[in-house]
């Protein structure tokens, strides 16, 4: 049996999800999950598909209701909170496939929701949005529409376009899984800088030899349970719960060096 | 070949029907865009509020939709005009007209731009509301554009179907271009008239199918 992770943390967590669970219809797909990430971690969560990685994430910001349980981010819980929107400002979200929209120029996919939800005049907004494509190195892009730009260029305006409302955390939800290989490195070269800057960021990825290298701490989640987490160096070199093992070794990396 | 020109071009005929054709003309063009500009607008609401509002509220509008997708717009004229006099209501035969065909116009406008609205992908939606943005807010300028150009080609040639259909009202006494020409015929025993409604037709929509050629070009509908 798997042991159920018991978080211990000194720090006050920017975010804490408490015995969080999820049922889909009669399927129950998260079986209280706690988890919690401090101001500046970065915390990866790891598993199988179907694992409710997403699902757990999602929370985050809303886009899912969990059945039972409670998300508090700096303190408040999220989920009797009345403003979603405020929130949503918060918590920056980047997605598996991007969503861009399409009708819109890189720098307006930036510079909408700095104009509608921050209320910014249309040169501020602009500026804004500039600056952040300029972050992400593109910024000599911001007039190129989506269906012009490369996978790896879209997903960073994505990045912008969640970084531009200056949120406390960065959710991930496998930003690079729909890139081709040789695109994956200029995202996640972002993501490092991110780090580097001292952004919150929780990581859904199946990139382990980024996890191992950018981690503060990974979970690894499997059936809708956290079967171990813990440092990175810890976690990939010294797994302790059989499933953990399996499932590094599929990735040929338990024991090897990031 | 002298009989043919006698019977459908007859110079003489045409020369008398001109002015009373030419004032069908544009009568059926003041009905025409009537049609087009209060059915359009009442499906595009339509389908924006039945993407918007919970289930239970879509059904009278999936009704409406269903009931006037099939029911033959002739029928529906014919209803309007002898049929609701009964009911104490009584409109003109341009009213029916145009009532009835902006009801058929605005229950396909409707499902095409649903059917639009919600091939946008759900990531769209996530995407624009995990920013702030209001439900509103995302549809009107988020999905709605995205939707638009997936559904423009096919609502142009609805549109131009649909608005042929203004023919049918000269069975209800609106004095459009065959119900002009249907006249001439009788009173003058000569096909000319006809002729002339033909060629008016032509004029009147070819602009209309050729601007569909383009927008199916510029618009292909995989969005």
């Amino acid at each position: 049996m798997p042991i159920v992770y018991k978080p211990e943390y000194t720090m006050a967590a920017l975010l804490k999800l408490d015995n969080v669970s999820k049922t889909f219809g009669d399927r129950e797909v998260l079986h209280g999950v706690s988890l919690e990430v401090a101001p500046k971690e970065v915390v990866f969560l790891v598993g199988p598909s179907g694992s409710g990685k997403s699902t757990l994430l999602r929370f985050c910001n809303l886009l899912e209701h969990p059945s039972s349980g409670a998300v508090l981010f700096e303190g408040a819980d999220i989920l009797k909170q009345k403003n979603v929107n405020a929130l949503r400002q918060s918590v920056g979200m980047v997605f598996q496939s991007f969503n861009l929209y399409p009708h819109m120029t890189a720098l307006w996919n930036v510079a909408i929701a700095l104009r509608l939800v921050q209320r910014k005049s249309a040169r501020e907004a602009r500026e804004i949005a500039h600056h952040f494509l300029a972050e992400v190195g593109l910024a000599h892009r911001g007039s190129a529409y989506p269906a012009e730009l490369s996978g790896g260029q879209q997903q960073r305006v994505a990045i912008a376009r969640a970084l531009a409302l200056k949120p406390k955390l960065m959710l991930f939800d496998e930003p690079t899984s729909a890139l081709d290989p040789e695109l994956v490195g200029s995202v996640l070269d972002v993501i490092r800088k991110m780090r580097h800057e001292g952004m919150t960021m929780l990581i859904v990825s199946h990139e382990m030899q980024f996890a191992r290298e950018a981690a503060d701490k990974v979970v690894f989640l499997d059936q809708g349970r956290v079967v171990e987490a813990g440092a990175p160096a810890a976690l990939f070199g010294n797994p302790q719960q059989q499933r953990t093992i399996e499932f590094l070794s599929r990735f040929s990396l338990a024991g090897s060096h990031g | 070949m002298g009989r043919f020109v006698d019977q459908f071009i007859n110079p003489v005929i045409w020369a008398r029907y001109w002015d009373e054709m030419l004032g069908a003309i544009g009568l059926t063009v003041q009905l025409t865009l009537l049609v087009l500009l209060t059915g359009l607008l009442l499906g595009l609401v339509l389908g924006l509020i039945r993407v918007a509002v919970p289930p239970l509220f879509r059904i009278p509008i999936v009704i409406f939709a269903d009931v006037f997708r099939a029911i033959p717009p002739l029928v529906i004229l014919v209803v309007n005009y002898f049929a609701l006099p009964f009911a104490g209501i009584r409109l003109s035969g341009f009213d029916c007209a145009w009532l009835g065909l902006c009801l058929v116009l605005a229950a396909f406008t409707e499902e095409i731009i649903y059917g639009g609205l919600r091939a946008v992908g759900k990531g769209q939606w996530e995407a624009a509301r995990s920013t702030g943005l209001g439900s509103v807010t995302t549809l009107m300028l988020i999905v709605f554009p995205q939707a638009l150009r997936m559904t423009v080609a096919p609502l142009t040639n609805r549109t131009i179907a649909i608005a042929k259909n203004t023919a049918l009202g000269s069975v209800i006494a609106v004095p459009e271009i065959l119900n002009i020409a249907m006249s001439a015929l009788s009173n003058s025993a000569n096909s000319t008239p006809l002729t002339m409604a033909a060629l008016f037709y032509i004029v009147l929509f070819a602009p209309l199918i050729v601007f569909s050629r383009w927008i199916e070009h510029r618009f292909p509908q995989r969005g």
